[in-house]
């Protein structure tokens, strides 16, 4: 929908005689998919890399048999997807998967959308001629999560290829399976490609990558979804629901501000309870990659409200005598609207911390560059190969926007430059060139000056700014300079397209206006392409839509934030709200797509919109107000019921709208000298929440198990003994010290996703604190 | 995946449609005429005519119809499909029952749903199973599909019940355990036929 298709890059081919068109440098198989033809494939994922597992989508192209998941397509190329041969092939092929497979489809989890079941009779194997003796192959539990059932896999290695190209954890690989070996006669019997599949598949299975029997990893449960049959599940959907008993309801997820699509899938609790319960979330896993907390943590939603008239009234009364209304970025669109309309008719305060530290920056780089939003969507970071990454903890603050670093370096031949006060040790395993600065905190802007120095072009450089790169910002940074200049030589190599993406640390900076100015500056006057990565879920959204505040007092009403009188969707306030899998309506993502999610589970209480009828006035439902979102700001003046919510079989994202930018020309922009001195010494805080946690949601899901405590390198972590009080300037916390192993450096990590322990408020406008840390 | 079920937001808007009927009498002259024509047709007198000649033909000539139910209950065919009944594996004495949910699926009325598990023998365990014999139009369709021949239809026809939940729980049709021994194979639909052996393709195995 969005993306136009450039004629200048699409060629023609036939396939099957049809003359068809596909772009130019695409393999095949992509091409026939995006012309709704259909080849075999099983072991092939769109945007990884091909693994030549399974050698079923052989075609023949100008008289050669090939790979269509591995061979490009060609202009003027001749394309039949199936010949006698080929047929005979894939039908060996899939006898060959079929040999030992366990006849358990009755109880097993992917019958009904088992990709072995649907070839076998695609292909119509009705028969086997291939036999060679079993291995005994143990079912095991990797994690808290995945089960692997090795004697279901057909090592077509999907999960180990989407961990590896997309996910960046690299935590399963094949291994040996210590099968019998072929007959060698076979070789001459049987078709070729069979044979070749049959000898590997022989030889090996998956496994942890660590040699132990744990995966070390973020859980994100992708390689789940990626199996094409019963080998990989999670421990809590296992053996309880078939895939054909679920209903499939699209969504947002409302984690972070990926807002990836997703589907809730549900069914009746149990026999004796009929009310619907979310079993899984499952994803269109080729065009979208979740993390463990859209996959996992579902089960958040309100149960028990109910519309009590009292509590009601109670809380119209607070709305009519409120000053301030203290809320967070899980939200949609239009309760955010909502509360702008409060704000315009009865003059209350807006607060949300996150968003308006975001709206300021924003502003501030709207003001520098003329552009009324960022420029560059994750999509198009994806595309480019040289990325780099400012002021975002990559691993914990946005699952896509780490996915989309990782999936450069190994798709696109890529680079990568990670410049964070916190070391990480996972970031440097995602490819060959990456240069990580772990940085003194406060010394974000030498960062981006870096950036400038190295990608922009000198002329088009304000004085301000050329003026400040003379200094040795390498060697300032932490590193040798030398040593940079000789890896940099080798990183830029072949590179011809540059992304950036910068993230909360930046918005949460003192020095935020000056960094946005960098950033114009930047933008102005290279090709590098950069994103923004919103710190919450639906911060973007509200940042566009609300007038926020920053300072206010008085009566306060908070939802799902503290307040004199409490909404809340987590049914622990005054008065209960639904859940964002309990509501339709609209999210903002990163993006800048306005993406619709529907309700998943029934809500019996009451909604903001019967609240807003009673104070001012409101349309029937609460997505009779998406039409009415501001188009000044980009947003379009649609029904929620027109929005669609998928994706083409081209990959083409068809979900929502994307939000219109506008830019105009500016003047030239004066940037101020870089801070000195004002990095942070000593005993450092980080608000930074675990993987697989963002918010009081995550955090009430069942199968989110990471804690709120002190998060430390494996090193820290030992000086500070068990149980520490982290003091701040306006107060502390005592909380648990959890290792985390993928951390590295003295700064230490406390989350944010409990509202209640109100972390935003001791770590004020910035998102790192000198703190004092004593063992209790 | 099209998103119109989800934009139906009229749940209580029902399609009723009026019959065309005819007028009942109103003033008392129509329903006196009403019941004057109904009772002085000459139909009554051949229907009482038939009843006559039956009643002599079973008292006098000994052609006696009745069968003197509940005390005599007729045979009935084993493809017969009255209340279903959950079997049990002769060997082991464990339930056939997988948890596979053919059944669940294949039920035109919607009225079979199971509850599974993964236990800790690493099975599907099947938690409990249900069958509402208020909306069952025994069919058969269950019983057919059902791969392990777990679920079939038994002989009680006798329905009457003073709540349906007295016989629909898993328990409630598996065979009792004390009683293994008198477990009839089934032999209606979906039971294996006679000739099975003929017909089946045997899987070459290398040990």
């Amino acid at each position: 929908m969005s993306e136009v298709k450039t004629a200048e890059n699409m060629i023609s081919i036939k396939i099957d005689g049809q003359e068809y068109k596909a772009k130019e440098g695409e393999y095949i198989l992509n091409a026939a998919r995006a012309n709704d033809i259909f080849i075999p494939a099983i072991c092939y994922l769109t945007r990884c890399s091909p693994t030549l597992a399974c050698r079923i989508c052989l075609v023949e192209a100008d008289g050669k048999q090939v790979y269509s998941c591995n061979a490009k397509v060609k202009e003027g190329m001749e394309i039949t997807t199936s010949t006698s041969n080929i047929l005979e092939e894939r039908k060996a092929i899939m006898e060959v998967y079929d040999v030992n497979h366990p006849l358990q489809c009755g109880v097993c989890d992917q019958s009904g959308a088992c990709e072995l079941q649907n070839y076998t009779l695609e292909l119509g194997i009705d028969s086997q001629s291939y036999t060679i003796a079993d291995t005994k192959r143990e079912t095991t539990n990797w994690s808290s999560i995945l089960h692997y059932d090795a004697g279901l896999c057909i090592v077509c290695e999907r999960c180990t290829t989407v961990c590896k190209d997309m996910i960046g954890d690299a935590a399963i690989k094949t291994t040996k399976r210590g099968g019998a070996t072929l007959d060698k006669g076979l070789k001459v019997t049987m078709p070729k490609d069979a044979y070749a599949m049959w000898n590997k598949l022989q030889k090996s299975v998956i496994a942890p990558s660590n040699g132990t029997g744990e995966t070390d990893c973020s859980d994100c449960g992708e390689c789940i979804a990626v199996c094409p049959v019963g080998a990989l599940v999670s421990r809590d959907f296992q053996y309880s629901s078939n895939a054909w008993d679920l209903k499939r309801i699209p969504a947002t997820c409302a984690h972070c501000s990926s807002g990836c699509q997703i589907y809730y899938e549900t069914k009746p609790t149990s026999i004796e309870n009929r009310d619907e319960k979310i079993f899984r979330v499952t994803n269109e896993w080729n065009y979208v990659s979740l993390c463990g907390a859209g996959r996992f943590g579902y089960d958040f939603e309100n149960r028990d409200a109910v519309k009590d008239e009292s509590t009601f009234k109670n809380a119209i009364e607070a709305f009519k005598k409120a000053k301030v209304i203290n809320f967070n970025s899980t939200i949609t669109n239009e309760e955010a609207l909502m509360l702008q309309t409060l704000k315009e008719k009865l003059g209350v305060k807006l607060i949300n911390r996150e968003a308006k530290a975001f709206q300021r920056f924003l502003n501030a780089y709207t003001q520098a560059s003329g552009n009324s939003l960022y420029t560059t969507d994750f999509k198009e970071i994806m595309q480019s190969d040289f990325v780099m990454s400012v002021g975002s903890s990559l691993r914990n603050d946005n699952p896509n926007a780490r996915y989309a670093f990782n999936n450069v370096q190994k798709m696109n031949k890529g680079a990568g430059l990670y410049f964070h006060p916190v070391g990480d040790t996972l970031i440097p395993t995602f490819g060959k060139t990456i240069e990580m600065f772990t940085h003194k905190v406060g010394q974000e802007e030498l960062a981006l000056l870096l950036i400038i120095k190295l990608f922009a072009d000198a002329d088009k450089l304000p004085s301000s700014v050329k003026d400040q790169l003379d200094a040795n910002l390498v060697e300032l940074l932490g590193g040798d300079s030398a040593k940079f200049e000789k890896s940099f030589e080798k990183m830029m190599k072949k590179k011809t397209s540059f992304s950036l993406m910068i993230g909360e640390d930046l918005y949460f900076h003192e020095r935020a206006e000056n960094i946005a100015k960098l950033i114009a500056v930047l933008e102005a006057s290279s090709s590098v392409n950069v994103a923004m990565i919103p710190p919450k879920t639906n911060s973007l959204g509200v940042a566009l839509i609300c007038d926020l505040d920053s300072e206010a007092s008085g009566y306060t009403i908070g939802y799902n934030e503290s307040g004199d009188f409490r909404l809340s969707a987590l049914g622990d306030g005054d008065l209960d709200m639904p859940a964002m899998n309990q509501q339709e309506g609209t999210l903002t993502n990163m993006h800048k797509r306005v993406t619709p999610t529907n309700a998943a589970l029934e809500y019996h209480g009451y909604e903001l919109n019967d609240i807003m009828r009673e104070v001012v006035s409101a349309p029937k439902h609460t997505i009779d107000w998406t039409a009415h979102l501001p188009t000044a700001k980009g947003f379009k003046a649609v029904e929620f019921d027109t929005l669609p919510n998928g994706y083409t079989n081209d990959g083409q994202e068809n979900r929502g709208y994307l939000l219109e930018t506008t830019s105009k020309e500016v003047k030239e922009i004066t940037v101020e000298k870089f801070s000195e001195g004002s990095e942070l010494e000593g005993e450092i805080a980080y608000r930074c929440n675990p993987q697989r946690q963002f918010n009081d949601f995550s955090d009430k899901s069942h199968q989110i198990f990471e804690g709120f405590g002190l998060y430390a390198s494996p090193a820290k972590a030992e000086t500070l003994g068990k149980r520490v009080e982290v003091a701040f300037e306006n107060g502390s916390l005592t909380l648990d010290v959890i290792v985390d192993d993928r951390m590295e450096g003295d700064i230490v990590a406390v989350p944010d996703f409990k509202s209640a322990e109100n972390v935003y408020e001791l770590f004020g406008e910035s998102r790192y604190k000198t703190v004092t840390i004593r063992e209790v | 995946m099209g998103l119109e079920q989800f934009k139906n937001r009229n749940v209580g808007t029902q399609n009723y449609k009026v019959l065309d009927l005819e007028m009942p009498p109103i003033t008392a002259m129509e329903k006196f005429k009403q019941v004057v024509s109904r009772t002085f047709k000459p139909e009554l007198f051949a229907g009482l005519g038939v009843t006559l000649r039956e009643m002599i033909n079973a008292l006098f000539r000994g052609k006696m119809h009745t069968t003197q139910y509940p005390f005599e209950k007729l045979p009935i065919s084993p493809r017969y499909r009255a209340i279903h009944e959950m079997l049990r594996l002769l060997e082991s004495g464990h339930y056939r029952c997988i948890g596979c949910g053919l059944c669940e699926k294949i039920c035109i009325s919607n009225c079979i749903s199971m509850d599974t598990r993964y236990d800790e023998n690493q099975r599907k365990e099947v938690t409990e199973y249900t069958i509402n014999f208020g909306r069952c139009i025994f069919c058969g369709y269950c019983a057919e599909v059902c791969p392990e021949l777990a679920i079939v239809h038994g002989g009680r026809y006798e329905t009457a019940s003073e709540q349906r939940a007295s016989f629909s729980l898993f328990e409630d049709m598996l065979t009792p355990i004390d009683k293994l021994n008198l477990q009839q194979e089934y032999q209606g639909f979906g039971a294996i036929s006679s000739n099975a052996d003929e017909n089946i393709k045997k899987t070459p195995l290398a040990y």
